[in-house]
């Protein structure tokens, strides 16, 4: 038996609508019989058949769109005749290509880019030779600039729940700078602020010569701290207004004896010499850092409308500046370093932090942040997430409350632990359970 | 000194000379002596097989020239001006570009067309235009635009030799251009020339506008301005080495060309050095081109209509400021 | 009977010399019917005119022609591709668009080209082809080569400028020329009628001051007689000739045409004249072909376009990182 299938009759056609049918079942047709009209949409065309035989059964009713190859009718060969054209080989893969020598990779010329990207990244107050370039040749692209500028705001220190999210102030309506391509490329190389150059060529633009003679009388240039921590603000103020705009947080808190803890880090510190003791902070992040390896749906990000656990547990470590503002460089695999290492990893981090030489790596990856306010003196956190995070760990300070253990009203030092979850990824039972894992790491203080 | 003529007329002679495939035929090319008498005389020499005048049939005598070429000739045909070569254009375009890679490398086509181009002779509007910037835009072409008297001899040879179709663009005001013919050295038809050293703006120009940019040229000398200027000589395959490197030197580049500026080869290389000499650019590319109107008949307009020296200072001063 | 997959025609007066016409014309007609297939199934694409109906015109030109002659012609080539020799296995993989066409799957169907029998394409610009003719022919006079050159156009390139200028320009220069009008009465939907204000197209050519006549083109044994007179004519003075092969294709013009401008009837007409059955009913009644001998040929044919398709299936496409090659030549001199 063969099948009758709407051809194919032209390059553009990928499907007809039959509009009549010229034969009936049982009629008998030879190869090349017309048996069927068929719109192409150009036209009303006349189909053969390439079998000879008995019409068995119509498929399609008139009427019917179908798509080039789908089956029509279906025909039983006549005696003698092979009722369906021999099966052929499939083709096999391509040849491998011949003869041509590979094209050489464009070469790369970074940290050269785009006036577009130069002016991002002055608004967003990026260094631009921080910045990785993910783009041809190594060049530094739109997005790069928009992840550096990301990473490197933070989680704001508190938000009410009930709060507002804090709005976005409108970006600055920066005039762009008319500047040639290469009295921009100058004013990189020179350390020369355009804002601050007179143009004289077509139209007003600076030139490379007007760059030059900047460079030469070296006018003083603005408060770079100060501006820094304004691009600051504004970057913080647009990834947390996003974050409130988009993600649908959810919070918990759990108050935690840290008795054994402490008790634990007092006996620990006691023999070791002053430099080298650990702070109660660092325990917590060590905790925090375990229980995000145990409860792996918090850490990890959201991207495209799923989650994507994170490679490894990256502590984002919120950083207040001293100038205000602040930013969570990353602790890598936190969870496998020792306290001694993380308390050393934690002062460096501060260090730089405030003298502003963190490097690229640590500010793009965190896979949870933590955000402690204990040294504030506030109680409890309930943070806004970092976005694409989905969690974040918030700890108060350090308090002796009144605690009932085995019957018996004690004071013990405590901890208010909270998170905030996305609730994209995960159910409050989830962050519960992180909560769970946290309190019952922070039980064994000797095995952290 | 040599004529501009007298050298395409020596470099056919030579060519002919010393390869009995080659021939060369057009529309009054034999006792004429060619519209612009540039194959005066070679008829005596070489007989009517090989100056072969034909009728009235660009369509033909180019699809012919084809022909003869992938059997085996080397010919030189002779189009009249480059208006009337678009009665050949299904030739040179469905035929000579394709055949090669259409045939898959079976067929190749060593053909050599010669056809005026441009303006400046009152010829008004259908015998002025520089259309070879069309032709530059298709693959399977090599387009060569000889602008002095040593690349009007010189660069026959290696176009005969070409195994690919070559058009050869002649300015028709640049025939009785006198230089010195230095007819030892090689030619190429690969790369373009820096004509005159300088550091401040790359003029870029060709053909019938190269004397242009010269001349705007020492006057920019004059006020303090050294202009480089690259002779592009090769209109395709564009030479963007020559190109990019002097721009890399100068960071200002006119283009001066005698074609209509929309979708011109001033506007293919212009947009070359934006893709490839962006961060050297000190201001943005110019173009000087003809007004975009039929060429017209009196001197003043059709001047006024022309790229003048005059104009190409203004784009300069424009950009240096 | 062995699968022959030959385009060679026994001399004219010898034995097998109608059963080779017989076969060739049977060889191109099953070779476009299961292109039709192949089309419809999406194995062949872009535009492709077929040539049924035709086939006396190819079958009957192509014995006069030696093989220092040369061949232009248009987008309905199959027929005259492979009545030159080009292999059944080469056109298919080319309109199958695989590296081992004959033009490395570059031209398709319209654009068969093939150096080895001197197959000058495949022009699918009407009247594009006949400038070439007379340039391979210029440069066959200019070297005293004693080659011919064949050029097949259809009824609609007549109205084409460079079928003039062509005509005249090789009659002018003298230049041996054949020029094959396959006059087929459409171009592509509009009749010859209401195309060309006259349609004496012999006498038209005749014009230039060339010889030209007009041929039965469904009679495969006149076609023949006339290409061989012409060609040796064209040999004997160098002189072009003019032949009109009146003929007919039942097909539409290409796969996308309706056939809305011709009646069936007119069609039904030309099909009684069908060159092939023409043959088989003149070798019959001559007693020179049983039906064990026509099913003999059948199988001839079928075993070779199955082998042709099958290999073209096989085949693997050109590399893309070879797009850009032949644009120019790789090598020189």
């Amino acid at each position: 038996m063969a099948e009758f299938r709407m051809p194919s009759l032209g390059a553009d056609m990928d499907a007809g609508v039959l509009l009549e049918w010229l034969v009936r079942p049982g009629d008998t047709v030879r190869k090349g019989d017309v048996v069927a009209v068929v719109d192409t949409s150009k036209a009303a065309i006349e189909v053969e058949c390439f079998t000879s035989g008995t019409v068995e059964r119509l498929l399609v009713e008139p009427g019917t769109r179908v798509p080039v190859g789908a089956p029509l009718a279906t025909i039983a060969a006549a005696e003698g005749e092979p009722a369906e054209v021999p099966p052929v080989p499939a083709a096999p893969p391509a040849a491998p290509p011949v003869g041509l020598p590979p094209r050489e990779p464009p070469v790369g010329v970074s940290p050269v880019t785009s006036p577009l990207v130069r002016r991002l990244a002055a608004e967003r107050g990026v260094d631009l030779t921080a910045v990785r370039g993910t783009g041809p040749g190594g060049r530094i692209t739109h997005a790069d600039v928009e992840r550096h500028a990301a990473a490197a705001a933070a989680p704001p220190p508190t938000a009410p729940p009930t709060a507002p999210p804090p709005a976005a102030p409108p970006t600055p309506a920066e005039r762009r700078v008319r500047a040639s391509p290469l009295a921009r490329r100058l004013a990189a190389e020179l350390g020369v602020d355009l804002a601050t150059v007179q143009g004289t060529g077509r139209d007003g633009a600076i030139s490379a010569d007007d760059v030059r003679l900047a460079a030469e009388t070296a006018p003083p240039t603005r408060d770079e701290g100060e501006r820094r921590r304004e691009n600051m603000r504004v970057a913080i103020a647009a990834l947390m207004a996003r974050s409130k705009r988009e993600v649908p947080h959810y919070y918990l808190s759990e108050t935690i004896d840290l008795a054994p803890a402490m008790a634990w880090l007092r006996e620990r510190n006691r023999a070791l010499p002053v430099p080298e003791r650990i702070v109660p902070a660092v325990l917590l992040l060590k905790a925090s850092a375990r229980a995000a390896a145990r409860v792996s749906e918090v850490n990890g990000f959201w991207q495209d409308d799923r989650f994507v656990p994170g490679s490894g547990v990256h502590l984002g470590v919120a950083i207040a500046l001293r100038g205000g503002g602040l930013v969570a460089p990353a602790i890598h695999d936190a969870d496998q370093r020792d306290l001694h290492d993380l308390m050393a990893t934690l002062r460096d981090l501060v260090t730089r932090t405030r003298a502003g030489r963190l490097r690229g790596g640590e500010m793009s990856d965190p896979t949870i942040t933590i955000s402690n306010l204990g040294d504030q003196g506030v109680e409890s956190i309930f943070g806004v997430i970092y976005p694409p995070q989905v969690a974040l760990v918030g700890f108060g300070r350090v308090t002796d409350r009144p605690w009932a253990v085995d019957g018996l009203l004690g004071v013990r030092p405590t901890v208010t632990a909270s998170l905030a979850g996305d609730h994209r990824a995960t159910d409050g039972a989830t962050g519960a359970r992180y909560l769970q894992a946290l309190s019952q790491l922070l039980q064994t203080p000797e095995e952290l | 000194m040599t004529t501009y003529r007298e050298a395409m007329r020596e470099a056919i002679r030579a060519a002919m000379r010393a390869d009995e495939r080659v021939f060369l035929m057009g529309e009054d090319v034999g006792p004429y002596g060619g519209t612009f008498a540039v194959s005066l005389g070679l008829l005596e020499e070489f007989g009517p097989e090989r100056i072969r005048d034909t009728p009235l049939s660009e369509s033909t005598f180019v699809g012919a020239g084809i022909g003869a070429a992938m059997n085996g000739m080397r010919p030189i045909v002779e189009v009249m001006t480059v208006n009337f070569s678009m009665l050949a254009l299904d030739q040179i375009v469905n035929n000579a570009a394709t055949l090669r890679h259409m045939s898959g490398n079976q067929f190749g086509v060593p053909l050599v067309i010669r056809m005026t181009t441009g303006a400046g002779r009152q010829l008004a509007a259908q015998h002025s235009h520089s259309l070879e910037g069309w032709y530059a835009h298709i693959p399977g072409l090599r387009i060569l635009a000889p602008g002095t008297v040593t690349d009007a001899y010189g660069m026959l040879a290696p176009a005969l030799a070409d195994p690919d179709p070559v058009l050869i663009f002649e300015h028709g005001t640049l025939y009785n251009l006198d230089g010195e013919l230095d007819d030892q050295t090689a030619v190429d038809i690969d790369s373009a020339a820096v004509r005159r050293p300088g550091r401040d703006v790359t003029l870029i120009a060709y053909g019938g506008t190269l004397g242009t940019a010269l001349t705007a040229a020492e006057q920019l000398s004059g006020d303090g301005v050294e202009a480089e200027v690259i002779d592009l000589r090769t209109l395709r395959p564009l030479d963007d080495e020559t190109v990019m490197g002097s721009v890399r030197r100068t960071h200002r580049a006119v283009i001066v060309d005698e074609g209509w500026r929309s979708g011109s080869l001033a506007a293919e290389i212009s947009a070359r050095i934006t893709e490839q000499a962006f961060y050297d650019l000190d201001a943005p590319v110019d173009r000087v081109c003809s007004a975009e109107v039929p060429m017209p008949y009196p001197r003043h307009l059709e001047q006024a209509a022309l790229p003048q020296p005059d104009d190409v200072v203004a784009a300069v001063a424009r950009m240096t400021g | 009977m062995s699968v022959t997959a030959t385009n060679q025609i026994a001399p004219t007066g010898q034995d097998g010399h109608r059963r080779d016409l017989l076969h060739q014309m049977l060889r191109i007609r099953r070779f476009e019917e299961r292109c039709v297939e192949l089309y419809s199934a999406e194995h062949i694409r872009g535009f492709m005119h077929l040539y049924i109906g035709e086939e006396a015109v190819a079958t009957g030109v192509m014995p006069a022609l030696t093989p220092q002659d040369a061949v232009v012609s248009t987008y309905r080539e199959h027929g005259h591709a492979l009545a030159r020799g080009v292999t059944a296995e080469a056109v298919m993989a080319e309109m199958f668009g695989k590296v081992t066409g004959c033009s490395l799957g570059r031209g398709g169907s319209m654009h068969l080209f093939d150096a080895a029998t001197r197959f000058y394409g495949g022009n699918a610009i009407v009247g594009g082809g006949l400038p070439l003719a007379v340039g391979l022919a210029l440069a066959d006079r200019m070297r005293d080569r004693q080659g011919v050159t064949a050029c097949f156009f259809g009824d609609g390139a007549v109205a084409e400028g460079e079928f003039h200028e062509s005509l005249n320009l090789a009659t002018l220069w003298r230049l041996p020329v054949l020029f094959c009008c396959e006059n087929n009465l459409y171009a592509m939907g509009t009749r010859i009628d209401r195309a060309q204000a006259s349609t004496d197209l012999t006498g038209r050519a005749a014009s230039y001051g060339l010889e030209a006549t007009s041929v039965d083109g469904m009679d495969v044994l006149a076609v023949e007689t006339a290409a061989r007179s012409a060609t040796e004519a064209i040999r004997d003075d160098g002189r072009p000739r003019f032949l009109e092969f009146r003929t007919y294709r039942y097909r539409a013009h290409s796969m996308y045409d309706p056939d809305r401008y011709r009646d069936k009837a007119e069609i039904e007409a030309w099909r009684e004249r069908d060159p092939i059955d023409a043959l088989v009913r003149h070798m019959r009644e001559a007693g020179e072909l049983t039906d064990r001998d026509l099913s003999g040929l059948e199988a001839d044919v079928d075993a070779e376009i199955d082998a042709a398709i099958a290999a073209a299936h096989a085949a693997a496409y050109e590399p893309v990182e070879d797009l850009t090659r032949f644009v120019y030549a790789e090598v020189s001199p």
